[in-house]
């Protein structure tokens, strides 16, 4: 703590994991998190941690499974591709009720797409990602400071509820070099009260059984109540977002990760102009802003959705909205990155109540 | 009375739901036997499968996890690297390990994975009534395989001992049957020498246990006991494949097929 370093987003997230008790990592490789498994292979080591490059993606979620189960704090992570093979585990992780944490650092999809940043796994990612009815919490950093200290607040808050928690970034964000400080002391994980869930050395108690099924008459469906009251307090205490600007707005732009960059640098322009924009960026995809935009909704006739996909966090905004205010939409699919003086134009359409003219593919 | 037999502390009391006929009970009887002799019960983590055996987690009397389908290795991998003062075994079916899990088994081998794999074969998948298995023989009928099982259609059933035998990482690997009290004997046996692989850290052991299967076999008890002795064991011979403390005989098992 108090330390300024220049590091790489990948990297400041792996060394904000170590420094939160990260003790177990199981990742492959793929396309922009490589940094991620690489830094870990050396640095876990030195903090008596194991790091372990998996036989597939499929495998690793699954290492996750096993060590989560013993109360460690593990991590992995991939891109989109390689998210997507890992729901099988997280889906495991999630019924068994096990914190864990991993990070999709995003690329263009769907299938293998290319390796430009993206936001098109947000439908993945906060509908739960995999089957069955669950969530993840949902962080989504928007800049290399905020890599780096959001693993901490993920273990804290997949401990405190059980529930896996996720790093939602992209490409840019993995790959760019800020400086960034710590802003919390290094835990170490074994002054931490151990689980009285976890499985392990069972030398005087009783044995514990860690498993997602349950066959009997109607104990599936009790423990998914179980879990939505879980989800419920989560909805309830844990949202987070930063909201700029918003008293006598016209209009609230709503944009994430590296987009609330771009976003935030088109809504001081407009500003400047005379524009009265506002800004809200949600840093918790799930559990999402809901009440807050709700509110705005009563004041402001126009909201604008900026997102590099087709259109998925436009579906939360509207019904968050409840038909109070109008919703529009400007987004990059496919690894397209947006620039700011593109998104000012939407702002000047989206601010006289429409329409937000899409960007025309021959302009590509 | 003088009491000559004793159900194993390495079991719990809960009934089992296995068919009658099945080797499920012996296999798991064996394993809880032998986690009592060695007095590592307490430590003892059971890494539960998807198939007949997704409830051993109720039936081991020591901590268990129940994981997803094929995974056993790669839970077990992160178990035993975090803790590895645990004894952690994976009792998987042929259709787990072979087919859907087939990357984890071979990776957790190579890599020397100081686990122990308790694979059950009955060449056949079991819990979701009678598909064809990686190890089910050529000419066998299943209910995916109708007109038998033909090598170039669906290929010929993989030996697992043999195939994992060829890895450096594998320190011990054995294959036995469940048929008749002298091969259970030598089974137990197997088990014993396998956990005691991963307790002295020797590295990867697995025990490969033919085990009959008369409900998707379609045949009464006896008569399955019969087709592994006849049909199971030609093609898939016992005996050990990989040793860290004794020199391997080479064996030489025969092409078997099944008359329809």
């Amino acid at each position: 703590m108090g330390e300024r370093i220049l590091m790489k987003g990948n990297e400041a997230m792996a060394e904000g994991a170590v420094r939160a008790g990260c003790r177990f990592f199981a990742g492959y490789p793929i396309t922009p998190q490589n940094e991620v498994p690489e830094y870990m292979s050396w640095r876990l080591p030195e903090v008596g941690g194991f790091f372990i490059q998996a036989e597939s993606e499929v495998a690793a979620s699954n290492m996750l499974f096993g060590a989560a189960a013993c109360g460690v704090r593990v991590m992995t992570s991939s891109s989109s591709p390689g998210i997507s093979l890992k729901q099988e585990g997280i889906s495991y992780c999630a019924g068994a009720d096990l914190p864990i944490f991993y990070a999709d650092i995003v690329r263009g999809g769907p299938g293998l797409g290319n390796i430009a940043p993206s936001q098109g796994n947000y439908f993945q990612a906060t509908r739960g990602g995999g089957h069955g009815d669950y969530q993840v919490i949902v962080l989504a950093p928007n800049s290399v400071s905020e890599m780096a200290n959001f693993p901490r607040l993920c273990y804290e808050l997949a401990f405190k509820y059980r529930v896996p928690a996720m790093i939602s970034a992209d490409g840019i964000l993995g790959q760019m070099m800020e400086p960034i400080e710590f802003d919390f002391e290094p835990i170490d994980p074994d002054t931490l009260p151990k689980p009285d869930w976890a499985i392990g050395d069972a030398t005087g108690r009783e044995r514990r059984v860690v498993k997602s099924y349950d066959l009997r008459v109607g104990a599936l469906e009790k423990q998914n109540w179980e879990r939505k009251k879980k989800f419920d307090t989560i909805q309830a205490n844990e949202v987070r977002y930063q909201l700029e600007y918003e008293d006598q707005a016209e209009l609230t732009v709503t944009a994430y990760g590296s987009c609330a960059r771009v976003a935030k640098s088109a809504v001081m322009m407009a500003r400047s102009e005379g524009l009265k924009v506002g800004m809200l960026r949600p840093i918790t995809l799930w559990p999402f802003p809901t009440k807050v935009l709700n509110h705005l909704a009563d004041r402001v006739e126009n909201m604008l959705v900026f997102e590099m996909n087709l259109g998925q966090m436009l579906q939360d905004v509207k019904l968050a909205v409840e038909g109070k205010a109008r919703v529009h939409f400007y987004g990059r699919p496919g690894g397209g990155i947006p620039a700011a003086e593109e998104f000012l134009q939407k702002i000047k359409e989206a601010i006289k109540g429409g329409p937000v003219i899409p960007i025309d593919p021959k302009d590509i | 009375m003088k009491k000559v037999f004793e159900r194993t502390r390495g079991l719990t009391e809960v009934r089992m739901r296995y068919c009658p006929g099945c080797g499920h009970g012996i296999a798991h009887r064996l394993v809880g036997e032998v986690v009592e002799e060695l007095g590592v019960r307490e430590k003892t983590i059971c890494v539960g499968p998807v198939g007949c055996s997704v409830f051993a987690d109720e039936y081991f009397n020591c901590d268990a996890i129940q994981g997803a389908h094929g995974r056993g290795p790669a839970i077990a991998t992160g178990i035993k690297r975090t803790h590895p003062d645990l004894v952690v075994f994976s009792y998987q079916g042929d259709g787990d390990l072979a087919s859907i899990g087939m990357a984890e088994t071979i990776h957790s081998a190579s890599r020397g994975e100081n686990i122990t794999i308790i694979f059950i074969n009955n060449a056949i998948y079991g819990m979701t009534g009678g598909q064809m298995a990686p190890t089910t023989l050529l000419g066998m009928w299943s209910t995916t395989s109708p007109a038998g099982r033909k090598a170039e259609v669906e290929g010929h059933p993989f030996r697992m001992c043999e195939l994992l035998s060829s890895l450096p990482g594998a320190a011990y690997l054995e294959r036995v049957a469940l048929n008749k009290a002298a091969n259970i004997i030598k089974a137990k046996k197997a088990i014993t020498k396998a956990f005691r692989t991963q307790i002295e850290r020797k590295g990867f052991s697995m025990v490969e246990l033919l085990s009959p299967c008369p409900t998707d076999w379609a045949m009464p008890p006896l008569e399955a006991l019969k087709y592994l002795e006849e049909k199971m064991i030609p093609y898939y011979p016992l005996g050990v494949y990989r040793d860290w403390e004794e020199k391997v005989e080479k064996k030489e098992p025969e092409k078997v097929g099944v008359e329809k």
